[in-house]
């Protein structure tokens, strides 16, 4: 097997560190427990996937690390999340720059259909008021680096809501990388994707990955094989709450797991 | 192959088939309710005789379509003509009511004093040649603007409140407002001529009509606007928050901006529900037939208490002119309707 996301990096990378570290993390929504001590490592300008069967947490692990578990009604939560070694739920730390740091890639592409394709690229600056030097140049970037630029340079003006899902979904993440976060997290930024775009999606998260941590969930193998370094197994059993099987080396979780429900996962046997 | 281009298949309601069954059911009802109608039943009056033949209509109608398809069919039918009907009947009132008012009212606003003039030193006897509408027509605009300026603000305000923030209070809140929306405008008006006239001893001005509008305008404005806000995504509400912006931030730059078109609705219905309204008026801002700019002073007449007023007389050109104001304030409503959702158009940056 060989896997070019596995092969030396192109460009030098600064030394890995742990970035954002999840610490004996639980989860609730009202009484009933979803996540269980799950204590997980996103390591710098590295691609972390999260792996695991549908209902055991990876949406909540995701929303957890950037803060927007609370948003929802009656969660709850348990642990530290580190990031650069201090914990983002410190009273002292505002949500909002817990955010602005941790970006986040939804599922369902989400542009603001009130605004142009350029003002949905520089919402996040928009919205919260603040200013840059050079907007164009921002939104350019942005679009490039997020693979969209090309086919939307003759119509920053229209409304977002005129692109296609996948070009809706890589203008969502030409969006979160506007605002220069640290981490961007992606919770199953393919799944509505067709395989081109799919490939487009993943060419940028390989890119992208030089100067960002990402963190993606996926229900797809080969994607996970193909564009992480390190990945994690959530599996939650019958009535239990989610935790983590296994983690490590994205190649050594595919070829060489230690837990057998790894090994039956990876290879499609259940889930 | 035979046939050069495919031959498109139809595929929609209107073959031959339905056709025929429409005539069939059509011409039937017709024979049927003019033969009952000129012989039999006691039924003498247009009216009477078109809800008969409309039942007759449906009845044979889903007949028709059962003998020559099924019952299931038929029902079907049936159900989409009485829907049909049930909406033409609608528009047809509608145009009922605004033609009358047209051909009632046009001789008056054909003339230009009728929009110039007041009727001040007009008597209810004088020709259309003389007095107009004037003073009411600047009174309504005045009073409903000032209504207008204090319960839109509120009520989109509360109107956030009720959908973004919620919690317990905001169930009390709900409920007041239904019950605001329940109260009939004479109460409004005699809630604000008790406090502001009888209590705080002002007298009664265009000022004090506004205030009772403005109640009567408050809780039309909130719901609405609150079900227009609850349409927006919460995904879009998601993404903002996930950009790091903080609540008022999503309300002010994506929850309203999306919901900007359906905002205009709610504002338009809230204007729609009291530009007419004559018995809060009626009570709070007395009446002159001067023409007085001023709502803080002094009685201020308006185009309902306008109508009110002439259509009273039993002389032929004041209830004309009492059409024409009529005519007058339905044109208001149109070309405010029309501004409002020109404005409200999705305009990007
Ligand atoms: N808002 C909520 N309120 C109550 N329970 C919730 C809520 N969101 C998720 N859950 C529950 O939490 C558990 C984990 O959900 P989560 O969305 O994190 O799963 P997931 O691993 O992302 O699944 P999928 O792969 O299908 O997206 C599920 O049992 C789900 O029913
Ligand atoms: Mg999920």
């Amino acid at each position: 097997m060989n896997e070019p996301a596995l092969l030396a990096p192109v460009t030098p990378r600064t030394a890995v560190r742990p970035h954002l570290v999840a610490d004996q993390v639980s989860a609730w929504f009202g009484d009933h427990q979803v996540l269980e001590d799950i204590t997980l490592t996103v390591h710098n300008s590295t691609v972390t996937a999260l792996i695991g069967p549908s209902g055991c947490g990876k949406s909540t692990f995701l929303r957890i690390l950037n803060r927007m578990h609370e948003m929802v009604p009656g969660a709850s939560l348990a642990g530290r999340v580190l990031l650069d070694g201090e914990d983002i739920y410190e009273r002292r730390v505002r949500p909002t720059d817990v955010r602005r740091t941790v970006g986040m890639v939804f599922q369902k592409a989400n542009p603001f259909p009130a605004m142009s394709i350029a003002d949905n690229v520089v919402a996040g600056l928009l919205i919260t008021g603040r200013k840059t030097a050079d907007k164009d140049a921002l939104i350019e970037r942005s679009l490039r680096r997020a693979g969209l630029w090309k086919e939307v340079e003759n119509r920053l003006r229209t409304p977002a809501g005129t692109l296609s899902g996948g070009q809706q979904q890589r203008l969502c993440i030409a969006r979160a990388l506007a605002v220069d976060p640290e981490v961007l997290l992606m919770d199953e930024p393919c799944s509505a994707l067709d395989p081109t775009s799919t490939r487009r999606v993943e060419e940028t998260i390989s890119e992208i990955s030089h100067e960002v941590s990402v963190v993606i969930v996926t229900h797809n193998m080969q994607q996970a094989a193909r564009v992480s370094q390190r990945c994690a197994f959530f599996l939650a059993e019958d009535g239990e709450p989610g935790r983590i099987v296994e983690q490590g080396q994205t190649y050594g979780v595919f070829n060489s797991p230690t837990d057998p429900r790894t090994a039956d996962y990876v290879a499609g046997r259940f889930g | 192959m035979t046939a050069p281009t495919a031959r498109r298949r139809r595929t929609d309601r209107w073959n031959a088939d339905t056709v025929s069954q429409l005539v069939a059911a059509g011409v039937g009802a017709v024979s049927l309710t003019w033969v009952l109608s000129a012989r039999v039943l006691p039924i003498g009056r247009v009216a009477e005789a078109a809800l008969f033949g409309m039942v007759t209509f449906v009845v044979l109608y889903g007949v028709c379509v059962a003998s020559s398809d099924s019952w299931f069919a038929a029902r079907d039918r049936v159900a989409a003509a009485l829907f049909t009907i049930a909406g033409l009947l609608l528009f047809a009132a509608l145009v009922a009511v605004v033609s009358f008012t047209a051909v009632r009212g046009y001789q008056a606003v054909l003339h230009i004093n009728f929009w110039t003039e007041t009727t001040a030193t007009t008597g209810p006897a004088d020709p259309l040649t003389k007095g107009g509408v004037l003073a009411a027509l600047v009174g309504t605009l005045e009073q409903v603007g000032i209504a207008a300026l204090v319960s839109v603000p509120l009520g989109l305000a509360t109107a956030v409140y009720l959908n973004e923030v919620g919690g317990r209070l905001a169930r009390t809140v709900r409920t007041v407002i239904d019950a605001m929306s329940a109260v009939p405008g004479i109460v409004a008006g005699l809630f604000v001529f008790a406090v502001a006239v009888l209590t705080l001893g002002y007298s009664r001005s265009g000022l004090a009509a506004a205030i009772a509008l403005a109640i009567e305008m408050l809780p039309v404005v909130t719901r609405t606007g609150e079900v227009v806000l609850r349409l927006v995504p919460e995904p879009l509400r998601e993404a903002a928050y996930a950009l790091g912006s903080t609540q008022w931030q999503t309300v002010r730059k994506v929850v309203l901006p999306t919901a900007r078109t359906g905002l205009v609705t709610a504002v338009l219905l809230g204007v729609a529900r009291v530009i007419g309204e004559t018995a809060p008026v009626l009570l709070t801002s007395g009446f002159t037939a001067e023409l007085n700019a001023d709502p803080a002073h002094g009685p201020q007449v308006s185009l309902p208490l306008f109508i009110f007023t002439e259509v009273r007389f039993p002389l032929d050109h004041a209830i004309s002119r009492a059409f024409g104001a009529a005519l007058v304030l339905l044109t208001v409503v149109i070309v405010l309707f029309t501004a409002a959702r020109l404005l409200g158009r999705k305009k990007l940056s």
